[in-house]
């Protein structure tokens, strides 16, 4: 069996909130993965707006740089609110 | 890779597994674990796709229109689930395509259950109410399984399945309040799906070659036994409300225990249907092998028209 | 008859005769997102033969429901396009007749939106809508097939071939046909047919295909004369209202 590309769906589920990864299908191009996306994932009014990426045109982030990417974060904790000692009262 | 680096790998999804959370696409994760999932998830997509056929025998007898066209989104529905679960396995590295091929050729399983003939309309009441009733339970349970899309394909599914049963119970229920006839029709039904939907929820725990290693890595989270016996709990007390008799002699309520006894399932049978002795296995298999042709085609000139429209637009640009 | 009746029955007949047909892909698509697409063009066509069944058994005033319309008559009692009926045959076909009955739906519903029928002018407020995204779909898929590889574009000739001659009756004018104009129930059947002809002569030539010059018209469906096709459509999907008559479901 041949195949047809692979496209990611985002749907946005109502007015004010994000695009929101929801599946993916396979169509031969970006008008044809719009139409079936709204078939597949929009038949119990589910969105309000659809987008499609070509599932080979997203860059991820690789588990092994998850050391890398992501635990420097972990140290920096006056990026938070709480790490400052205020009065409480002032509601700062 | 050295070995140390495998084994912080091995650690790492351990403490993600054992802290309840959620393996996701890109992370590491033990060879057996991905193919141990790709195995389950293809066979559910599969299961769902052939699913559309027994019932599809009748969307276009069905008797009232309002029955036509419930009957065609469930149907409908049945291919959305088989899309969702396929998209879930792809995220393992596995292509639809590869998955497809290894129905195709027989050498990928699905439900069993599909390998039975839809003979009167009754059976397409009972398959809602026992088939997707059994797949709820099963579903449910599936919600907290350790993959992250797996797990986030069947919240969706459960969510779009409860109209499933209803709908497939509502048609019981007119039929075992109507003719002699329809009376009669639905207690066959009854009589034929009983068995084989028990045997849906796979053998018994002390015979399943899978079941340990996948509730330890929390792809299952209950048991073939406890998740048969939920069901079985919940459907004589639905069964009463329908009356119709459930085709078990040794059906009997054990107040003990707080659950039904049941008779003996026919692991024989189930043998038979698995390897290809269904009255459908057949037809189920040339049927997909048919759509599979006329696919060929279509898609070989959806990618013939993209490559022509690139090459045009190319041109334009120049 | 009743003229009125008989405009909204046979439209009736047009959406229930073709979401029959299109509902047989159920399952059988060439791959699994056609099959969730076709369902869904399928659906609409089944709930709008409910809206226009409905309310052509109230305009008939003789207690027939949407159910007994569809379930309890005859073939030479059906009045839908002949090209509604024909079989699914391969992809192309399908696609082929699509495109040219959503093209002829557009701009049919476009209009019957403003019907002196108030209950008709809101079914086709629904259907509009429906039917804007059918033929952008079906549209989209004459193109493709029709220039896209060798053999598709010889099944979308061959398919344009085998359906042509069955257009014609979109547009011919009868006595029903002229009642409904003249009370502004619906449009003028000569001015609909210019703009399906605009419309699909252009996507057709878009699409590579060349529009047959060997015409063939046939007609009969509004005479309840149709293709041997038929008798095994109605026999299907009436079998068991027929075998067991008088039930509920």
């Amino acid at each position: 069996m041949n195949l047809l590309p692979l496209w990611e769906v985002f749907v946005r589920t109502r007015r004010g909130l994000d695009h929101k990864h929801i599946g993916s299908l396979h169509a031969a191009d970006g008008a044809q993965a719009l139409q079936a996306a709204r078939d597949t994932y929009t038949r119990r009014q589910e969105g309000v707006s659809i987008w499609v990426v070509e599932a080979s045109k997203i860059h991820a982030s690789q588990f092994e740089d998850n050391a890398s990417f992501f635990e420097p974060a972990e140290d920096k904790v006056y990026r938070h609110p709480t790490f400052y000692d205020v009065p409480d009262e002032l509601n700062l | 890779m050295d070995q140390n680096s495998v084994s912080n790998d091995q650690a790492r999804f351990d403490q993600i597994i054992d802290a309840e959370e959620k393996i996701e696409p890109r992370d590491w994760m033990p060879e057996k674990y991905r193919l141990n999932l790709i195995r389950q998830i293809s066979q559910h997509a599969h299961s769902e796709v052939v699913g559309q056929l027994p019932e599809g025998n009748w969307i276009g007898r069905a008797p009232t229109l309002r029955r036509k066209a419930t009957l065609l989104a469930k149907v409908q529905d049945e291919a959305g689930h088989g899309l969702y679960l396929y998209s879930a396995a792809e995220t393992l590295g596995e292509s639809r395509e590869k998955m497809m091929d290894d129905l195709l050729s027989g050498k990928a399983k699905y439900a069993t259950i599909f390998n039975y003939p839809t003979l009167t309309w009754a059976d397409v009441g009972a398959i809602g109410w026992l088939v997707d009733g059994a797949a709820i339970v099963n579903q449910i349970s599936l919600c907290q399984t350790s993959y992250g899309p797996y797990a986030r394909a069947m919240v969706r599914i459960c969510k779009e399945e409860s109209f499933h049963m209803r709908q497939g119970f509502e048609i019981m229920q007119v039929l075992s309040n109507g003719s002699h006839t329809q009376k009669s029709m639905a207690q066959d039904a009854l009589n034929r799906w009983w068995w084989p939907t028990l045997m849906m929820f796979g053998p018994h725990d002390s015979d399943s070659a899978h079941s340990q290693q996948s509730m330890k890595w929390k792809i299952k989270r209950q048991s073939n036994d406890e998740l048969r016996q939920k069901f079985v709990d919940q459907t004589v007390e639905q069964a009463k409300h329908l009356g119709l008799k459930i085709p078990d002699k040794d059906l009997r309520w054990n107040s003990e225990q707080g659950h039904y006894e049941f008779g003996p399932i026919d692991w024989d049978e189930f043998q038979r249907v698995v390897k290809g002795g269904g009255l459908c296995n057949r037809d189920r298999l040339c049927a997909r092998r048919r759509a599979d042709e006329e696919g060929g085609w279509v898609r070989d000139a959806l990618i013939a028209y993209e490559e022509k429209r690139c090459v045009r637009d190319k041109g334009e640009a120049a | 008859m009743n003229k009125h009746f008989q405009y909204v029955l046979r439209m009736g007949d047009n959406a229930l005769i073709l979401g029959q047909r299109m509902s047989e892909w159920c399952g059988h698509s060439p791959f699994l997102e056609e099959d969730i697409a076709m369902a869904n063009c399928a659906l609409d066509h089944v709930g709008r033969a409910r809206m226009l069944l409905t309310h052509a058994g109230t305009l008939e005033d003789k207690g027939r429901t949407e159910d007994d319309l569809a379930f309890l008559r005859d073939e030479r009692e059906f009045f839908n396009f002949l090209i509604c009926e024909l079989p699914i045959g391969d992809y192309a076909f399908t696609l082929m007749r699509q495109y040219l009955l959503d093209a002829y739906h557009f701009h049919l519903y476009s209009r019957l939106q403003k019907s002196s029928d108030s209950v008709l002018a809101a079914i086709a407020a629904k259907a509009i809508k429906e039917t804007t995204y059918h033929v952008r779909r079906s549209g989209d898929w004459v193109v493709k097939l029709g220039d896209g590889s060798d053999e598709s574009h010889r099944r979308m000739q061959d398919a344009l071939e085998e359906v042509w001659g069955y257009t014609g009756e979109l547009f011919a004018v009868d006595e029903v046909d002229d009642y409904a104009s003249r009370k502004e129930i619906g449009p003028d059947p000569e001015a609909l047919r210019l703009d399906w002809e605009r419309d699909v002569f252009d996507k057709l030539r878009t699409a590579t295909l060349s529009i047959p010059d060997e015409v063939w018209p046939i007609s009969g469906g509004r005479k309840g004369v149709h293709t041997e096709a038929m008798g095994g459509l109605l026999a299907e999907m009436q079998f068991l209202q027929r075998s067991h008559p008088g039930l509920n479901w």
